[in-house]
């Protein structure tokens, strides 16, 4: 029966996630941000909030059953609420740990998860994106050519977060049989990690371009079945983390438009501030709905690339287009960087851009 | 727990309507718009025999779990009527907005109706010819801003007597005029008292003095009548009126009566929503006709043109179909949704403004042609971006929740 109200379990999970995300990560965004750096202590929190370890299962070290992309979704918005990038930062082993407990054979299973279900913080990521302007999933230039018992990797991959320290990459490229994925052991030889990128937002969040050239893997390294669901799950999570960036904007432009007086009351007793202002929340909502909707599809193991796509393109264009607005409503203040609606905005701009940056 | 899932009895009577849309609605569509100001009488004799017995769903539209009109699961019952008005819609607007029924003036008798009025003017809704109920407020000098009405009501002895000029009453020819309905007026018993003064009397069918002048020409929903009444030292009894006469000192009475709005909004949304779905499915089979395909999985950038809006119509038409529910939902729940309905009432109008429009450009000379119904959705569906409160009222409300102010901080 429908319902719009999260379970007990889900509100539990999402209120202890949202009081990190408000204690120990909104006050580092600002500095994370200028410094490109993000600290450790937060990490480690995160990580104590075991965001990872609930998708492994208990069998391989881990915490967790099949985690559900609705309980997720929740999650993610509130971490993106307080910072992008360390919300990618602190969620990027998932980027390995879900297609592996998803489409791995017990061997690969084996051989990766418990290195995510130990007591430290340990960096896995994926190479999804690559550096051109009709980048497509669906068509990659990175390849996969099968020879004798093994695949060959050749391309470049970009906006590959975390690439110098994760323990395993996961490298989407196009093999001979369609879109396919390999769990990529760092030091494998062939891949090159190359210098760390400089992007306009998600500064601290440390992404690299790298090389395949000529790199080898087992046959056993490519994740088998359907990468659709996979794929789905990144699109949820964009979404969702879009949906917590737009909040972020709103809430902390509602906030100011309430204490700016301009000509002799609030400039959100003015119409055209406060219209914007309840367009704002109202896509935002809309944006989230749609994202929950896919989450939901997901969860029922049913075909969601419609219904996840749309939820992602919904929710790039709602983020850029609320946090822009967001910095109108602070006029000159809202270009300073003493105020977080700049941030919003450049992190917001990326979510067209973004393929693969998160798992939910 | 989040699910998007409708109940087994909500699925069955989704079908249930959709073939009444379908085969009954859909073959009369065009011929009603085309015949403004008459009633469709054999089909509103049918849906008033299906309706008047045993309906899963009050057509009215009326939220409230107090209204008459009987529902199976009374926790559901919002939901259910949101998700049936989509698939009458879908079937056609006009004769969704025609069927007889206690409508919005029913809503107020059974939101604020004493039970001696409830039975007085509730009962005959189910039993003998087809009747309508109308709800007047709007006057030629005054729309969006209510609380300006300047129709009277004053007091002589065991009556009271109404003088003004009512437009815009949806149905309210046939609920006064045409069948043995009411409508229910607002008037002020006290200009000086702004919003406290405003009340609601019920002005029973052929009240001499009550005299429907006008059926609008209109742009779209030509099926639905739409009337300008004048109300000329009309004297209807004392228990008329809905509420106390008392003029309080503050405005509780008039808010009352706007929360009925919370109700009907989401309605007003899932309405357009069954014109925007209409709409949709022509396109989309038009371009599955010629061949063109609707590709989701591609970057923005590699999408034509042409799947980028059809896409975005689409997300747009889904969003607020789910802000519907959720408005919806929430009634059942006994939440309060002032806020989400507004939400659900901006983001449908608009949407589907915006996605019938899109679709008539899209189809070209198809689009554009009587010979098809799609010029006609886009008609239809222009009106819900106006009326139960414009787009920009809504967004007024929507304002006013989210920075919590008054409406004197904000207006």
């Amino acid at each position: 029966m429908a319902s719009f109200q999260p379970s007990e379990e889900q509100q539990l999970i999402k209120d202890a996630v949202a009081s990190f995300a408000q204690e120990q990560i909104r006050p580092a965004a600002r500095e994370a941000d200028e410094r490109e750096v993000i600290p450790e202590t937060i990490v480690r929190g995160a990580w104590e909030l075991g965001l990872v370890q609930s998708n492994i299962p208990e069998a391989f070290g881990g915490i967790g059953e099949q985690p559900s992309a609705v309980t997720s979704s929740l999650v993610l918005e509130e971490l993106a609420w307080a910072d992008l990038s360390i919300a990618m930062h602190v969620l990027a082993p998932r980027l390995v740990t879900y297609p592996v407990a998803q489409l791995g054979t017990d061997e690969q299973k084996q051989q990766v998860l418990p290195a995510y279900a130990g007591a430290e913080y340990v960096a896995g990521t994926a190479a999804v994106m690559e550096p051109n302007f009709h980048f497509d999933l669906g068509s990659l230039e990175t390849t996969a050519k099968k020879a004798d018992g093994s695949y060959v990797l050749n391309g470049v991959k970009c906006y590959v977060p975390l690439a110098n320290e994760a323990r395993h990459i996961v490298v989407y490229a196009r093999a001979e049989d369609g879109l396919a994925a390999f769990v990529v052991p760092q030091g494998t030889a062939g891949l090159t990690v190359a210098e760390r990128e400089k992007n306009m937002g998600i500064k601290a969040l440390a992404t690299y371009e790298l090389t395949l050239a000529d790199c080898k893997v087992p046959a056993s390294a490519r994740l088998q079945g359907d990468l659709a669901p996979v794929l789905n799950r990144t699109r949820v999570a964009l979404a969702a983390l879009a949906v917590g960036v737009a909040r972020a904007a709103l809430e902390y432009s509602v906030q100011y438009a309430k204490d700016r007086k301009a000509f002799g009351v609030a400039i959100a007793q003015k119409q055209a501030i406060a219209f914007m202002l309840a367009e704002m929340a109202l896509e935002i909502d809309a944006a989230r709905l749609l994202a929950w909707e896919a989450a939901w599809k997901i969860d029922r193991g049913e075909n969601a690339t419609r219904e996840a796509c749309m939820a992602k393109n919904y929710a790039a264009n709602m983020c850029l287009k609320v946090t822009d607005n967001a910095v109108q409503v602070l006029g000159g203040h809202g270009y300073i960087r003493d105020h977080l609606v700049e941030l919003f905005l450049r992190n917001g701009r990326g979510f067209s851009t973004f393929e693969g940056l998160a798992m939910a | 727990m989040i699910d998007f899932e409708l109940s087994q009895d909500i699925q069955n009577t989704r079908q249930m309507i959709h073939m009444v849309a379908e085969g009954t609605m859909r073959p009369i569509s065009r011929e009603y718009d085309e015949r403004e100001h008459e009633t469709p009488d054999a089909w509103a004799q049918m849906m008033w025999d299906v309706s008047k017995t045993a309906s899963p769903v009050d057509f009215g539209g009326s939220g409230k779990p107090k209204a008459e009109g009987g529902v199976k699961r009374k926790h559901e019952k919002t939901l259910m009527a949101a998700v049936s008005i989509e698939e009458l819609s879908w079937g056609d607007a006009g004769l969704y907005l025609s069927i007889p029924n206690p409508g919005l003036g029913g809503a107020a008798v059974a939101a604020a109706g004493t039970p001696e009025q409830r039975e007085r003017f509730l009962k005959r809704f189910r039993e003998g010819e087809p009747k309508w109920a109308a709800m007047a407020i709007t006057e030629p000098g005054c729309g969006s801003d209510s609380a300006a009405i300047t129709t009277t009501a004053v007091r002589d002895g065991d009556h009271w007597v109404l003088n003004g000029t009512k437009i815009f009453c949806t149905s309210g020819w046939r609920a006064l005029e045409r069948s043995e309905g009411f409508v229910v007026v607002w008037a002020t018993v006290d200009k000086s008292a702004g919003r406290a003064g405003i009340k609601a009397f019920i002005v029973d069918h052929h009240t001499p003095g009550a005299t429907v002048t006008k059926c609008e020409d209109k742009l779209g929903i030509r099926a639905s009548d739409t009337a300008a009444i004048v109300f000329e030292d009309c004297r209807i009894p004392l228990d008329n009126i809905l509420g106390s006469a008392e003029v309080q000192q503050t405005t509780e009475g008039f808010k009352g009566v706007m929360a009925t709005f919370d109700a009907t909004r989401p309605m007003v949304a899932a309405s357009a929503i069954g014109i925007g779905r209409a709409a949709l499915e022509f396109t989309r089979e038009a371009l599955d006709k010629a061949g063109v395909p609707i590709r989701y999985d591609v970057p923005p950038l590699k999408m034509t043109a042409l799947e980028r809006d059809f896409i975005e119509m689409e997300a747009n038409l889904q969003a607020a179909r789910l802000l519907t529910w959720r408005a919806s939902w929430m009634l059942d729940e006994g939440l309060h949704n002032n806020l989400e309905s507004s939400m659900a009432k901006a983001k449908a109008g608009l949407a589907v403004t915006q996605v019938t429009q899109k679709a008539v450009e899209i189809l070209g000379p198809l689009g554009y042609s009587r010979k098809f119904l799609l010029e006609k959705w886009m008609r239809d569906a222009k009106i819900n971006d106006i009326f139960e409160g414009t787009q920009q009222i809504n967004l007024m409300i929507i304002a006013r929740r989210i920075l919590g102010y008054s409406s004197k901080e904000l207006n």
